[in-house]
């Protein structure tokens, strides 16, 4: 009865990291504010990246600014493969990636170690 | 705190914890190891459960995540047992703690050390420069220096910008950015590159390209673009990876289950299976399998003046067959000069010369050059006229004299018997003739050819011994074209062909085969867009950095044979890594589950600590090892 109840527990637990880790969420997404002849966005960098989802306007410079508050050597670089950016974060200070798209559609950004996604939309 | 203090203060508690897994009691037993392995969990440990934490509100999960539940499950039974005076497993959460950090610190010291070509390409810059205003010379930042100014470089000081040289001659060491270690004469005219560094003369030269367009910058920012870019094997690892940690965390759950519930042992054995899956199963090794390869070889690369665009470059290069070489500019020097003189040598050329030194043919450069080399005077010339593809004609002191090819000096009635066999001679031997003369005397003749390059032969031989068809690819007619062919070793000449098929040449051997063309960009950027790989040496021309995947700063075939062993290389070493990560990572989690125990191999969770930090370490030091491996 005792290891029916542990048992049970343990199924439990399963559907618990499916539905925490799988589920469907929806992402909320901001989009770059336009300053001058160019736009810029701020993502902080804590235990994943916020917003996840940055929107930005075609063929107009984008400062996308990285804010790493994670120590972990897991946010220690940020890659944007499609605009060719592997970059160092520093722990706690602003850094700042420019891009310039051209070409509408969504770009994934990872951590140095493909473990955590974000993505840029181009509109 | 660094992580390597973390590891210094967790490796000091853990020693006298390690000491009691062979039976040594510590002074104040108990209580004591409550608080040394505490102080492990909160100061080595303690980053990974606030990272673990974080990623867990978003729904997210890392290697944190695993790390921070092993440790913390035994940590946490630990402290339960110890209450209800059970066995208790503080010097395994401890040495866990510091066995992951190990790893940590080694990997971050070694992947420093990969990643650093960026760096040193940037270091490489002049910071100031001498600017010619006013007519004085003037420092100033490099900035500042725009286009069209006039830059003074003294003996030994570092180049700022490109530029063509107006007045002085030197030697420039360019090792920095061809790899190539012999320096190089320049006088005016040459081009200079910024970043290199003078010898001991001191020269005047006008920037031609400054800040972002410089050959400098230009590396720079393809080797950046290559080392964020991914190879496209990678992307069945981000789909794992995706689904990996939660998918792990499942697995250790059933494990203990299974342990627990249904085949009946302790609490404490089949936790210990659990904590054992959550170890070993840390991605960390997959996730820099490819990245620290495709770093470490681009990064050997852009040492010696071979840049690797991307990482589906690397792939490409995989299964090459055939290789396509372009005739002028890549196998051969691209400017024809006069091998033999036959006749009177001051006679023959110093009318060549003279009557060529107003026509605009690709051969004039070649008897002008061999001219002004002897020290021949020219004459001046009345009444010029050229004959396209026949020759040219013109006046010199009342005489009229004529330069050019055979069958002219035929249709004129010229008498060139006497020269017949040596012109029979020197044609089979792939050059072009001229003669020289009129209709009253024919003074010689002057043989003129596009030269292999030194190295030339070399590297097709070597392409040649790792077992690649070798094919050459030119508008020559097949004669010329199967000399040079001859002299350099390749096995198959296609011939004849103008510019703009040349793609089209590429796609029917493309049937065939993967092949790689390797041009200098010029004529021939369809080609090596064509090509399964396209190599362009190109001296850093802007053409040439467009149109290849790999492009060779320095203008030697040697460099293209060295680049595609360094393409496959890496791609071996991309694959050889992603298939230890896979086996560290999948295999050993059955082996952690205990599945094997039956046959007594189990794998407890110090072990598969060891096995975790080990896995990753491994792969660093394979993708270094890239830079020591023989091309």
């Amino acid at each position: 009865m005792y290891k029916l109840m542990v048992l049970i527990a343990l199924v439990l637990i399963i559907i618990f990291i499916i539905w925490w880790f799988f589920g469907k969420r929806t992402t909320k997404s901001v989009a770059a504010t336009r300053q001058g002849n160019k736009q810029v966005v701020e993502i902080v960098v804590d235990g994943g990246f916020s917003p996840k989802v940055v929107v930005l306007e075609r063929d107009v410079p984008a400062d996308i600014i990285f804010t790493r508050r994670d120590a972990s050597a897991c946010f220690e670089e940020v890659v944007l493969p499609d605009f060719g950016t592997r970059a160092h974060l520093p722990i706690g200070k602003a850094y700042t990636i420019t891009v310039t798209p051209h070409v509408a559609g969504e770009y994934q950004y990872t951590c140095g170690m493909n473990m955590f996604f974000g993505k840029v939309v181009v509109k | 705190m660094s992580i390597r203090t973390r590891l210094l203060v967790s490796l000091i508690l853990t020693l006298p914890l390690i000491a009691t897994m062979f039976g040594l009691k510590l002074p104040g037993d108990m209580p004591t190891m409550i608080v040394l392995s505490s102080g492990v969990m909160l100061i080595g440990g303690g980053p990974f459960f606030v990272s673990a934490a974080k990623s867990f509100k978003n729904h997210a999960s890392n290697m944190d995540t695993l790390i921070a539940l092993g440790t913390g499950t035994a940590y946490v039974y630990s402290l339960y047992a110890t209450i209800f005076n059970m066995h208790f497993y503080f010097e395994i959460a401890a040495f866990l703690i510091v066995l992951i950090l190990l790893g940590q610190w080694l990997e971050e010291v070694t992947k420093s050390r990969a990643s650093n070509a960026v760096e040193k390409l940037i270091e490489l810059q002049a910071k100031e420069a001498t600017v010619m205003r006013d007519g004085l010379a003037t420092r100033v930042a490099l900035e500042d220096v725009v286009v069209g100014d006039i830059l003074l470089v003294k003996p030994g000081e570092k180049i700022a910008v490109d530029g063509e040289i107006t007045e002085g001659n030197s030697s420039v060491d360019e090792s920095m950015i061809t790899g190539e270690s012999i320096p190089v004469e320049k006088q005016v005219g040459d081009r200079v590159v910024g970043a290199t560094l003078n010898g001991q003369g001191s020269f005047l030269f006008r920037a031609t390209h400054v800040g972002s367009h410089t050959l400098l910058a230009q590396i720079v920012e393809l080797v950046q673009k290559a080392q964020a870019s991914r190879a496209p094997i990678q992307r069945l690892v981000d789909q794992v990876s995706n689904i990996f940690v939660p998918a792990v965390l499942i697995i250790a759950i059933i494990t203990f289950a299974i342990w627990y519930v249904f085949l009946g042992a302790s609490f404490a054995a089949a936790l210990l299976f659990a904590v054992s899956v959550i170890i070993i199963a840390c991605p960390c090794a997959l996730g820099i399998a490819t990245p620290t390869a495709l770093i470490a070889g681009t990064g050997r690369g852009a040492r010696i003046g071979i840049l690797i665009k991307s990482g589906e470059v690397l792939e490409s290069a995989r299964d090459i067959k055939t290789i396509v070489f372009d005739k002028t500019g890549t196998i051969t020097e691209g400017k024809p000069v006069v091998t033999d003189i036959i006749g009177d040598v001051q006679q023959v050329l110093s009318i060549a010369a003279s009557l060529e030194a107003a026509s605009e043919h690709p051969l004039a450069q070649a008897i002008l050059g061999a001219a002004k080399q002897k020290n021949i005077r020219l004459h001046p010339v009345a009444g010029f006229m050229a004959s396209t593809g026949q020759g040219i004609k013109g006046t010199i002191a009342h005489q009229q004299e004529f330069v050019g090819n055979q069958a002219w000096f035929g249709v004129n009635e010229f008498d060139i018997k006497k020269f017949a066999s040596d012109a029979k001679r020197l044609e089979d031997e792939g050059k072009t003739i001229v003669f020289v003369g009129n209709a009253a005397n024919v003074y010689g003749l002057i043989a003129i050819q596009d030269r292999p390059k030194s190295t030339s032969a070399e590297a097709i031989v070597s392409f040649y011994r790792q077992g690649f068809h070798t094919v050459m690819i030119t508008g020559d007619n097949v004669g010329t074209a199967q000399v040079i062919a001859h002299q350099v070793g390749i096995e198959t000449v296609i011939a004849g062909v103008l510019p703009a098929d040349k793609a089209e040449r590429v796609r029917l051997l493309q049937e065939q085969g993967k092949v790689a063309f390797i041009g200098d960009g010029i004529n021939d950027a369809p080609a090596l867009a064509q090509a399964d790989l396209g190599i362009a040496m190109g001296g850093g021309t802007d053409v040439a950095i467009e149109a290849g995947g790999i492009v060779l700063v320095k203008n030697d075939l040697k460099d293209a044979f060295l680049a595609l062993r360094l393409s496959q290389k890496t791609f071996g070493r991309i694959k050889l890594n992603l298939f230890w990560a896979f086996i560290y990572n999948t295999a050993g989690i059955p082996i952690a589950a205990g599945i094997f125990s039956g046959v007594g191999l189990t794998l407890n969770p110090a072990l598969a600590g060891a096995a975790m930090a080990f896995s990753s370490l491994s792969v660093v030091i394979s993708s270094l090892l890239l830079n020591r491996v023989k091309l």
